[in-house]
């Protein structure tokens, strides 16, 4: 499946952006979908990636759950359709 | 302030071809330890205006600290790989930040027998995996599908077919086989996932890397099969 974005990829390709914004493996986090209530680990999302960061959609529902900027003065994460977002079970 | 969080300085050290697209680079990257198989890095690079690109690439070989082994396939009109495959030089600098994620990974202490299916260099992340079971001594049965095109662009077919007690291996040739090969090319079947000892019953963990389309047919079949969703771990990679 591509889009004119590039090919679909799973949440583990933003496990580098996304560490510089959470002091966690953020694959490993858990998100649950605002829209259809969908509970699982970001690295079983689906991601689509572009040179200004990633899009993170629920493998369920395709609703965008997360968006991730690589801005120069700092990664930004929005999280439209995420209800939340949990870290991983301390080590 | 610049806030950089977790690049490293990476020194190329070595860089030998694996066919006529691939190569294994290896660098040494002081201050980089801990990496578990399965898992990847990010790698940078700045062009002399500035303009930088990253990619990510699935670690060769985990465990060894303060190395980074790294298998790259082309991609043609790539803004990384293209440098990496050809230009990249013993001395060059670049950055690596990891390692990276901790779900698509192996853990030697897991006797539970795993299914690895590899679509072209989806296999890289698996040569990790193979290299720490022969390192730690243990023998979870593992079994290797790997599609490849022609057996020219086989990533490190001597060393999967090197004899490994435990390790079966089963090589998918979808456009060109080797001479004397008992079938005609064909894409990946159900014929080929299925085996005995790694099924569901037996609690298979299964791992699947490739490019997208591969991915997610292997992981349609491996479903069909009756290997739940939740144990069928997938990594897709993109361009570039």
């Amino acid at each position: 499946m591509t889009s004119p974005d590039g090919p679909v990829l799973d949440g583990s390709a933003l496990a580098g952006l996304l560490s510089e914004v959470y002091s966690f493996d953020a694959t490993l986090a858990v998100v649950r979908c605002a829209h259809c209530g969908h509970t699982d680990v970001l690295a079983r999302t689906t991601v689509h990636l572009s040179a200004m960061g990633g899009v993170v959609r629920c493998a369920t529902c395709t609703a965008v759950l997360l968006v991730v900027v690589d801005r120069p003065d700092g990664a930004r994460v929005s999280s439209p359709g995420a209800a939340w977002v949990q870290a991983p079970p301390r080590p | 302030m610049t806030w950089q969080t977790g690049w490293h300085v990476a020194t190329v050290v070595g860089a030998r071809p694996l066919t006529d697209t691939a190569r294994e680079l290896t660098l040494a990257v002081p201050g980089f330890g801990g990496a578990l198989p399965g898992q990847h890095v990010d790698v940078r690079l700045t062009a002399p205006d500035g303009y930088q690109a990253t990619r990510a690439y699935s670690l060769a070989t985990a465990g060894v600290d303060e190395r980074v082994d790294l298998v790259v396939d082309e991609v043609p009109d790539g803004e990384v790989s293209p440098y990496l495959t050809h230009d990249a030089r013993p001395g060059d600098q670049v950055e690596v930040r990891g390692p990276l994620g901790g779900y698509f990974v192996w853990h030697d202490d897991d006797p539970a027998p795993v299914l690895l299916v590899a679509g072209g260099s989806g296999v890289v992340p698996f040569l990790a995996m193979l290299r720490a079971r022969r390192l730690s001594g243990r023998r979870a049965p593992f079994r290797l599908v790997c599609s490849v095109r022609g057996p020219a662009g086989a990533i490190g077919r001597d060393e999967i077919d090197s004899p490994d007690p435990g390790l079966d291996v089963r090589w998918v040739y979808t456009r060109e086989v080797p001479p004397g090969w008992p079938t005609s090319p064909a894409r990946i079947t159900p014929d080929d996932l299925a085996a005995p000892g790694f099924g569901p019953a037996e609690g298979t963990d299964v791992f699947v890397c490739g490019p997208t389309r591969f991915v997610e047919t292997a992981a349609e079949l491996l479903t069909g099969l009756g290997h739940p969703s939740a144990r069928v771990r997938t990594e897709r990679f993109g361009g570039a």
